[in-house]
């Protein structure tokens, strides 16, 4: 029987040519195990073998980030990997950003398990810990064995396809991705055992910390408004009647980008509503409310902008995900740019 | 006050030509209830048909669920000020067909109706599969206004629920469950070292669909105030909401709000149960502010110091969550809060649309953006034709083999923010 | 979304009833609208006067989006 491919990742110091004064080696790849690999293949087991290893100095890799990948990806390609190990990188930062940025690209390019590890403190954790699994190792190479076994382990589930368990089980850095399962005990007991605990000053654990989101810095104001072409985007689920692409009343997953060149405002046979989150009565009887066409018609006329978008972008907010509505925004903003949109009016319910 | 709640145990209901109770059996008259639904001239057709725990059965779209209750010793009727005169309720005796339900349902107001299945994978969900089930399939007039159809459908199951529960009015309980809170002096006085809670009710109030009666007065017009815990249990609260499905807390968890069980299970031992603030969700930035603003003055003039919240809906109610949970710890008080989650189908975005730092202790319901397989089921109690259109549903969601392929926020009550399920996500 | 457009080099300026998730969620230039069920206008004014009203708040957007600023603002009136 044929053995399960690996191909693992690894920098110069590792692959033992040099130290920091060698960082800038490219690329290359190397037929079977080499240095960490050996520690990797025994802990993996029989059925495993290392067809690969693939090698680049970190600060190559740091300063070459496109090209490096890009070369490594045609390297790994080639051996049809089932499985990729990248480092652990312990506490090394750029040889961190480098196995997490290899082993993201091979999850996508390969769709394969990929897996790395890291120690805490690490800047690849923040960076790559929502996109792949990175075992928690420790801070030097001391862990190695230690950290190869963990990463072995979950290594051989993935490939497998068994339930992978939760962080704490398995020792790899929280995602950040919200599983559901069955509590022992209903939410309403565990929130007044909670309460009790928090009342007592006695430790308690938070089932969802708060989350952060992220910020931009605000576009520089707007000289003259009545050179600007502006467009319309909304969250308020306003749609021609009947919805032609079936955006969801909730938790939407699509955009609609409609035609309003010819109209003068929002006429309540031409569009309807499909937000799941609020009374519709009053935007079903003039959609304007929402999709403020009318008053826009006349700021244009009199000149204040220099003209309306031919369309509005349309979805609806309630219960979608930040990651919808951020990929709905970065596809539908090219579009903007392309049309020499200068300035958006967005309007959310 | 003081409630003697009697819990009458039903395993299995039957077609019969008396409504009663034998032997844990509940039989319902189908004629009598057809007729009384039909009372209301607002709705043209109506049907019951019958749901058990374990059987192929999907019910869609479900407008309410209602535990059938009656009082049978202290004042009042239940639902005060909706189907019977307005008078406090909460003392005295009630009896309760637990295990048994009135599932309103029928072609759709909105998309917030959501589905039970009786059994199968999906059935873990909704503790609704639970029971046994009175399905009251309602049909409305043609050219009947949405708010009218939806007022019509609520009170007939209301009606439905009341007159089932009159059977049990000279039935012997399983089980007498008794919950006491006293005028709040006395209250306080009688543990006066336990440290003093209060559970902060969060009310759906944001118009059709959205809406939620407390003694007959729409909650968005009403300003906080304060309750026994033991009025809900009588119905003075009932649900006029669909909100999305998941998180519909139905007139059965008004009447059942494990918030208020669960606190009343460590009363006199480690907590000093107070009783409920009751606030509302109201779609008005400067209602939210009042309302928190009053419901913080309320906690801190009853001298609490602890408070559980829980809310209903998601999306801008998180704001209200929020709002209330940094005003109430702003007064040097303890807040818990219970919420659901809205990370996407992948998990990976925030749950939670507002945020505030106070919110440090907070209990999850579960991801309701999560999808589940639903198999064909031989029976549909309503209609699937909305499947699509309903929360939860997408395009291509409905199978022609009946089977459903949808996020879990489809399913009545799968989320419900108050806790009442075990449901939960953890973070991986 | 509405960082996206800005990210994509778009003044954007967000029109929204609830103040607070467009704050949490990170908008720069916020105005706020009337209702949820009807955020550019007010059914309990006369059709005229409701118009009026979305015409004041667009112009206020207008406004904002001539108007530097350094971070996260709301623009009251």
């Amino acid at each position: 029987m044929s053995k399960i491919k690996v191909v693992h990742y690894i920098n110069n110091f590792f692959a033992n040519i040099g130290g920091e004064e060698k960082a800038d080696v490219p690329p290359e790849i190397r037929e079977g195990k080499i240095g960490p690999g050996l520690a990797l293949e025994s802990s993996l087991g029989e059925e495993y073998e290392i067809v690969a290893t693939a090698i680049c100095g970190d600060s190559y890799f740091g300063e070459n980030i496109e090209e490096a990948k890009e070369t490594l990806m045609g390297m790994i390609e080639k051996y049809d990997p089932d499985l990729f190990v990248a480092g652990p990188a312990f506490n090394a930062g750029r040889y961190g950003t480098a196995c997490g940025t290899m082993a993201k690209e091979v999850e996508e390019k390969l769709n394969i398990p990929v897996i790395t590890g890291m120690y805490s403190e690490n800047p690849g954790v923040d960076l790559f810990k929502q996109d792949i699994h990175i075992i928690e190792t420790s801070i030097s190479a001391a862990g190695m064995r230690k950290a190869m076994k963990k990463i072995a382990d979950l290594g051989d589930k993935m490939v497998k396809e068994e339930e992978i368990l939760s962080p704490q089980e398995e020792g790899y850095f929280e995602r950040g991705i919200r599983v559901n399962y069955f509590n022992d005990v209903r939410g309403s007991k565990r929130a007044v055992d909670m309460l009790i605990k928090k009342m007592k000053k006695e430790e308690y654990n938070t089932e969802y910390p708060m989350p952060v989101f992220d910020r931009v810095d605000p576009m520089p104001a707007i000289k003259d408004l009545s050179k600007i072409k502006v467009a319309l985007v909304t969250s308020g689920g306003v749609v021609p009647q009947g919805n032609p692409d079936k955006i969801e009343s909730s938790s939407a997953t699509k955009y609609g980008i409609y035609d309003i060149s010819n109209l003068e405002s929002m006429k309540k046979d031409d569009f309807m509503t499909i937000h799941g989150g609020y009374d519709r009565a009053f935007v079903t009887e003039n959609p304007n409310l929402v999709v403020p066409l009318d008053v826009m018609r006349e700021y244009e006329e009199e000149g204040v902008i220099g003209e309306l978008a031919d369309y509005f972008v349309t979805t609806t907010g309630t219960g979608t995900s930040v990651g919808n509505a951020k990929g709905f925004g970065e596809e539908f903003s090219k579009k903007l740019v392309e049309d020499g949109v200068g300035a958006v009016l967005l309007t959310s319910t | 006050m003081k409630l003697e709640l009697g819990k009458i145990m039903i395993k299995d209901v039957q077609f019969g030509e008396e409504t009663k109770v034998e032997k844990g059996t509940l039989y319902v008259n189908k004629e009598k209830i057809k007729e009384m639904v039909l009372e209301d001239k607002r709705l043209i057709k109506a049907d019951v048909e019958l749901a058990r725990p374990g059987e192929s059965v999907r019910i869609a779209p479900v407008k309410d669920v209602i535990e059938p209750r009656v009082k049978v010793e202290g004042n009042g009727q239940v639902f005060p000020g909706i189907i019977n005169k307005v008078k406090t309720v909460g003392e005295g005796r009630t009896h309760a067909l637990v295990g048994s339900n009135v599932v309103t349902c029928g072609k759709i107001v909105g998309f917030q109706e959501g589905l039970i299945d009786m059994s199968g994978p999906t059935a873990k969900y909704t503790p609704f599969s639970k029971t046994n089930n009175v399905c009251v399939v309602i049909e409305g007039r043609e050219d009947l206004e949405t708010h009218e159809y939806e007022e019509a459908g609520r009170l007939a199951g209301l009606k439905v629920a009341a007159y089932i529960g009159e059977a049990g009015k000279k039935v012997e309980p399983d089980e007498i469950v008794t919950y006491e809170t006293k005028p709040l002096l006395e209250q306080v006085a009688e543990y006066p070292d336990l440290p003093k809670v209060g559970y902060v009710h969060m009310l759906q109030s944001q118009g059709l669909l959205h809406d939620t009666y407390y003694y007959g007065v729409d909650a968005k017009v009403m300003v906080p105030t304060f309750m026994y815990p033991t009025e809900m249990m009588d119905g003075a609260i009932v649900s006029g909401n669909c909100v999305a499905p998941c998180d519909k807390v139905t007139t059965f968890h008004h009447f059942n709000n494990p918030v208020i069980e669960d606190l009343y299970e460590r009363h006199g031992k480690d907590i000093n149960f107070i009783g409920v603030v009751l606030t509302n969700e109201n779609v008005w930035l400067m209602d939210k502010e009042r309302s928190s603003d009053m419901t913080a003055k309320l906690c801190r003039h009853l001298g609490l110091d602890g408070v559980i919240i829980t809310e209903e809906g998601y999306g801008n109610p998180d704001t209200d969550l929020m709002m209330n949970c940094q005003k109430v710890a702003q007064e040097d008080i303890d807040v818990v809060l219970i919420t659901d989650e809205f990370p996407g189908r992948d998990g990976k975005s925030q749950s939670v649309a507002d945020t505030v730092p106070e919110a440090d202790a907070l209990v999850s319901c579960g991801n309701g953006n999560v999808i589940e397989y639903f198999p064909p089921m031989d029976k549909v109690i309503g209609t699937l034709d909305y499947i699509e259109t309903m929360i939860g549903g997408y395009e291509g969601s409905l199978k022609e083999d009946g089977s459903i392929e949808a996020e879990i926020q489809i399913i009545i009550a799968s989320t419900i923010a108050n806790g009442y399920n075990t449901l939960a996500a953890k973070g991986y | 979304m509405v960082k996206e457009i800005e990210r994509a080099g778009i003044p954007v300026v967000h029109l929204a009833t609830i103040i607070p998730i467009s704050l949490t969620i990170g908008a720069n230039r916020i105005v706020p609208a009337v209702s949820i069920p009807h955020p550019l206008g007010n059914p309990k004014l006369s059709y005229k006067e409701s118009k009026e009203l979305r015409k004041e708040l667009v112009g206020r957007a207008f406004k904002a989006l001539q108007t530097e600023v350094d971070g996260q603002t709301v623009f009251e009136n």
